[in-house]
C-alpha cells in the first residue's frame, strides 16, 4: 500500500505542520527585557534573588509548587536557600515584594511565552511601590 | 520492504523506553536541596484549643467576626445564599438544640453564641475529602485547608455537622470590601473555613479573634501544656460541646 | 459497527437533531456557569448538593439494573434475556457516562478532578466511587461490544468475556452500595444516618432500571424492527413489581423508625416533606405525587391482569419512573441539608441555566443510548434475517 506518490509529500506537510510553533516565531519577537530596577531592589545592598538568576529562570514555578506544600500542609513558612539564607515564603510578600513590577516583570514574561499562571485569582498583588 | 509491522512496534517501544532513561536518571540523582523550616518566633502548641465565655459577649458585638473576616479577606456577598463565613452568631437554641426546654429563660434561648469551625480531633469533613485539600495537621491538631488543591465538590461541607463550611459560589474579589494584602483570597469553586489563624501562630500571634476581644472572651491555647489557661479553665468549670455524640471530638469548648 | 448509527430513517435523524440542540444549549449554559461560579444555579450555603448531585445519584441506580437482566441470563440461563442483555448493558454504559458528567459539572474547580488520581483518597468513599464507577463503565462497554460484535459474526464471544460478565454482576451491587455509602455514613445528617440507605438505593434501582428498560422496549418495538418477547418484558414487569414493594416497603420502615422513636432530630426531615416544617413545604407536594405515582403503579403492577395488559404495563412503568426519579432525585439529597445544621431551613429551587445544563446531561446520555441502541438493533435485526 504503500503509494509514493501520496506519502511522501503526505508526511512533508505534516512535518511542517507539526513544528510550525517552533519555527512561525523565529526572529519576529524577541523576547521582553525583564526590568529589575524596581525601587524595592535598588534599596537592597546586595542585590540578589531568593537563588541565581538561571535557577529561576527555568524552575521558579517548582520551587512556588514547594513553598506551596511547604506553606500550606507542613506549616512550616521559611525557606532556606543554597547559601543559608533565610527568606520567607510568600508569592505576594518576598517575591514581589522586590519585584513590585508584575506587569513588567512577570506578566511580560508570560505573555511572551503563552502562559496564564492562575496563582493571581487568590494571592494579590501588593498595592504599594507597583510601577 | 521487509519490515514488519511487529518489529517497527518493537523499535518505537525500546525508543520510548530509552527517551525516559535520562528524565529518570535526573530525578534520582538530583542533589541536595534547600530546606523549609518552621518559623523560629511561631507560637508551639501540640493541640489547639478554644474556650468562649458566652456571657461576656456584648449584645450585638462582632469585633471577633470583623477582625477575623477582615484579616482574612472573607468576601460580603450581601445575600444569605451566596453567604461566605468563617466565625458568626447563632442563637443558643440552635447552636445546642435538645438543650432548651420550655422553661429556659426567653433571653437564653435566643442569646447569640459565637460559632466556628470546632478544629475536630476526629473530622468527618477530612474522611470525606476526595483530594486531601483539607487535611489534620499531626503537629498542633489544625483542620486545614488547602485551596490549591480544592475541587470544589462540598462533600466536606455535606459532612461537617456544624454547618462550619463556605463555598465559593461566585468569584469573591469583587465582594471584598479592603483587601488585606498580607493574606491570599480565595478563588470560586472552593470550600473555605476558619483555620485557627495558623499564619498569625506562625508569627507568634494570638488569633485575630482572640485578640480583638475586648471582653477576653475567648481563650486560646495548647490542650496539652498542662500550664496553659485553657487547659486550666477546662478542669476548673464544665463545659459544652457542640453535638459530642457525634464522636468528632470537637476543640470548642463553651462556657454558657 | 459504529457505522450502523450512521444510517437511519428521518424520525431517527429527527430525534438525534433534537439531542445535539439540547446538548448544545446545556453546553453555552455550562460555559456561563464556568464564568460566574456555581451560584448560578439554585445551590446555597445551607443546600451545597442539589439537582446535579441528585440525577448522578439516581442514575447510578439505572445504570446498576443491568444486573436485573445479566444474572438470570448467565448464572441461571434464563433463555428469554438473552436477546435483550445487551440492552441493559448499554443502558448502564449511558447512565454511567451521565453520573460521571453530572459530578464534573457539579464541581467548583473541574480542571482539577484529576487532583482525586495524583492523591488518591481511600478515606473518601468518592475515591470509591469512582473507581467503581469507571470499572463498571469500562466492564459493560468491553462486554456489550464484544458480545454484539460476536453475535454479528455469528461466532461465541471470546472466553474472556465470561469471567468479566460474572465480575459485572457484585460489580453492580457495589456501585450503588457505594453511592449510598456517599450519604450513610455523614455523621452530621440525620437524614442519610441509616443502614437502609444502602437497600433502600438498590430496591428503588431495581424498580426504576427495569421500568425504563420496560419503555424502552416498548419504544423499540414501535419505532424498529426489534421485538424484546412478550416472555422478557413479563419476566421485567414482576422484577419491578418485586423491587416496586421492597422500595415502599423500606420507606415505610424509616417512616416506622422515625416517627415512633420521636426523636426530633430525625423526625423533622420527614415533617419537611410530607407535612411540611415551621411554614416551609416547597417539596410537599412533589412527595405526595410520588406517593400517589407510587400507589397507582403498584396496583397496576400486583394484579397480573393489568401487568400483562401492555398499556397499563407502560403507564405502570412510566409512574415508577416519575416516582422514583422524585424521591431519589429531588427528595433525598435536598432534605438532607433541611434544616441545617443549625436548624435553618433554607429551601431550593433550581435556576434556568441549572435545568438547562441539567437537560443538556441528560439529552448526552439519550444521545449515547441512541447511538448504541441504534448499533445494537441493527445487529440483531440483521443476524435474525
Amino acid at each position: 500500500m504503500f503509494d509514493p506518490g501520496k506519502v511522501l509529500p503526505g508526511l512533508v506537510i505534516f512535518l511542517i505542520l507539526l513544528t510550525f510553533p517552533f519555527w512561525y516565531g523565529k526572529g519576529r519577537t524577541a523576547p521582553p527585557a525583564l526590568p529589575v530596577d524596581t525601587p524595592e531592589i535598588q534599596k537592597l545592598s546586595v542585590k540578589k534573588c531568593i537563588e541565581p538568576t538561571p535557577f529561576m529562570k527555568a524552575s521558579h514555578m517548582e520551587l512556588l509548587n514547594k513553598w506551596r506544600d511547604a506553606v500550606v500542609r507542613d506549616g512550616n513558612h521559611l525557606y532556606a536557600n543554597h547559601e543559608g539564607k533565610k527568606f520567607s515564603m510568600s508569592l505576594s510578600q518576598t517575591c514581589l515584594g522586590c519585584h513590585s513590577n508584575k506587569e513588567k516583570f512577570c506578566d511580560a514574561c508570560h505573555n511572551y511565552s503563552g502562559v496564564k499562571p492562575n496563582c493571581w485569582s487568590c494571592h494579590v498583588v501588593p498595592q504599594e511601590g507597583r510601577t | 520492504m521487509n519490515f514488519s509491522r511487529r518489529v517497527l512496534l518493537k523499535i518505537a517501544g525500546i525508543t520510548l523506553i530509552g527517551a525516559g532513561v535520562r528524565p529518570a536518571l535526573e530525578a534520582l540523582g538530583a542533589g541536595e536541596s534547600p530546606k523549609t523550616l518552621a518559623s523560629p518566633n511561631r507560637l508551639a502548641g501540640k493541640r489547639w484549643a478554644m474556650a468562649i465565655h458566652t456571657q461576656k459577649c456584648p449584645a450585638g458585638c462582632r469585633e471577633c467576626i470583623d477582625a477575623c473576616h477582615r484579616e482574612h479577606n472573607v468576601p460580603d456577598f450581601g445575600n444569605p445564599k451566596d453567604e461566605v463565613k468563617w466565625i458568626w452568631n447563632e442563637p443558643f437554641k440552635d447552636v445546642f438544640p435538645g438543650q432548651e426546654h420550655r422553661y429556659i429563660d426567653e433571653r437564653l434561648k435566643e442569646k447569640p453564641v459565637l460559632v466556628l469551625c470546632n478544629h475536630c480531633d476526629n473530622p468527618p469533613c477530612v474522611r470525606v475529602c476526595p483530594t486531601q485539600a483539607t487535611f489534620k495537621r499531626q503537629e498542633d491538631g489544625i483542620v486545614m485547608m488547602d485551596y490549591h488543591r480544592c475541587i470544589g465538590c462540598r462533600f466536606c461541607i455535606a459532612g461537617c455537622p456544624y454547618g462550619a463550611r463556605s463555598m465559593n459560589f461566585r468569584d469573591p474579589r469583587p465582594f471584598i470590601k479592603k483587601i488585606n494584602f498580607q493574606f491570599p483570597t480565595r478563588t470560586k469553586g472552593v470550600v473555605e473555613k476558619c483555620n485557627f489563624c495558623e499564619e498569625r501562630l506562625a508569627r507568634g500571634l494570638m488569633p485575630a479573634c482572640v485578640e480583638a476581644c475586648k471582653e477576653k472572651a475567648l481563650v486560646f491555647g495548647d490542650l496539652e501544656n498542662p500550664a496553659s489557661d485553657i487547659r486550666k479553665l477546662l478542669q476548673a468549670q464544665l463545659t459544652l460541646r457542640r453535638r459530642p455524640e457525634l464522636g468528632t471530638k470537637p476543640q470548642v469548648y463553651y462556657i454558657i | 459497527m459504529l457505522e450502523k448509527a450512521l444510517i437511519g430513517d428521518r424520525k431517527y435523524w429527527t430525534w438525534v437533531g433534537f439531542l445535539i440542540l439540547l446538548i448544545g444549549m446545556g453546553g453555552f449554559y455550562y460555559l456561563r456557569q464556568l464564568d460566574y461560579g456555581l451560584g448560578i444555579t439554585g445551590m446555597s450555603r445551607n443546600v451545597s448538593w442539589a439537582l446535579y448531585i441528585a440525577q448522578f445519584t439516581f442514575l447510578v441506580g439505572v445504570a446498576a439494573s443491568a444486573v436485573m437482566l445479566v444474572l438470570p441470563y448467565y448464572l441461571h440461563n434464563y433463555k428469554a434475556f438473552g436477546k435483550i442483555t445487551i440492552l441493559g448493558e448499554f443502558l448502564a454504559v449511558a447512565s454511567v457516562f451521565m453520573c460521571v458528567t453530572f459530578i464534573i459539572v457539579d464541581l467548583g474547580q473541574p480542571a482539577r478532578a484529576f487532583n482525586m488520581i495524583l492523591y488518591p483518597s481511600p478515606s473518601s468513599i468518592l475515591f470509591w466511587d469512582m473507581i467503581v464507577l469507571s470499572g463498571y463503565l469500562l466492564l459493560n462497554v468491553a462486554i456489550g461490544w464484544t458480545v454484539l460484535a460476536s453475535e454479528k459474526k455469528s461466532i461465541p464471544p471470546p472466553k474472556w468475556v465470561k469471567p468479566l460478565i460474572y465480575l459485572s454482576i457484585p460489580w453492580a451491587i457495589s456501585i450503588h452500595t457505594v453511592t449510598a455509602f456517599i450519604y450513610a455514613g455523614l455523621p452530621g445528617r440525620s437524614f442519610w444516618l441509616t443502614a437502609v440507605m444502602a437497600p433502600r438505593f438498590l430496591g428503588s434501582a431495581f424498580a426504576s432500571g427495569p421500568a425504563l428498560l420496560i419503555l424502552l422496549c416498548f419504544i423499540l418495538r414501535k419505532f424498529t424492527r426489534f421485538d424484546a418477547g412478550k416472555e422478557a418484558i413479563q419476566a421485567l414487569a414482576k422484577i419491578v413489581t418485586y423491587a416496586l414493594i421492597a422500595s415502599i416497603f423500606f420507606v415505610l420502615m424509616e417512616i416506622f423508625t422515625v416517627f415512633y422513636s420521636q426523636v426530633p432530630e430525625h423526625m423533622q426531615h420527614f415533617q419537611y416533606l410530607f407535612v411540611g416544617l415551621h411554614g416551609h413545604y416547597a417539596l410537599v407536594p412533589w412527595m405526595w405525587a410520588a406517593v400517589i405515582l407510587a400507589a397507582i403503579a403498584l396496583m397496576l403492577l400486583i394484579n397480573p391482569r393489568t401487568r400483562q395488559n401492555e398499556v397499563l404495563l407502560a403507564v405502570a412503568c412510566a409512574a415508577v419512573f416519575a416516582s422514583l426519579w422524585i424521591e431519589k432525585g429531588l427528595g433525598l439529597v435536598v432534605t438532607g441539608f433541611i434544616p441545617s445544621p443549625l436548624e435553618k431551613i433554607t429551601e431550593y429551587y433550581p435556576t434556568g441555566p441549572e435545568v438547562a445544563i441539567t437537560v443538556g446531561v441528560w439529552a448526552l446520555g439519550l444521545l449515547i443510548l441512541t447511538v448504541l441502541y441504534k448499533i445494537a438493533i441493527e445487529v440483531k435485526v440483521e443476524i435474525e434475517e
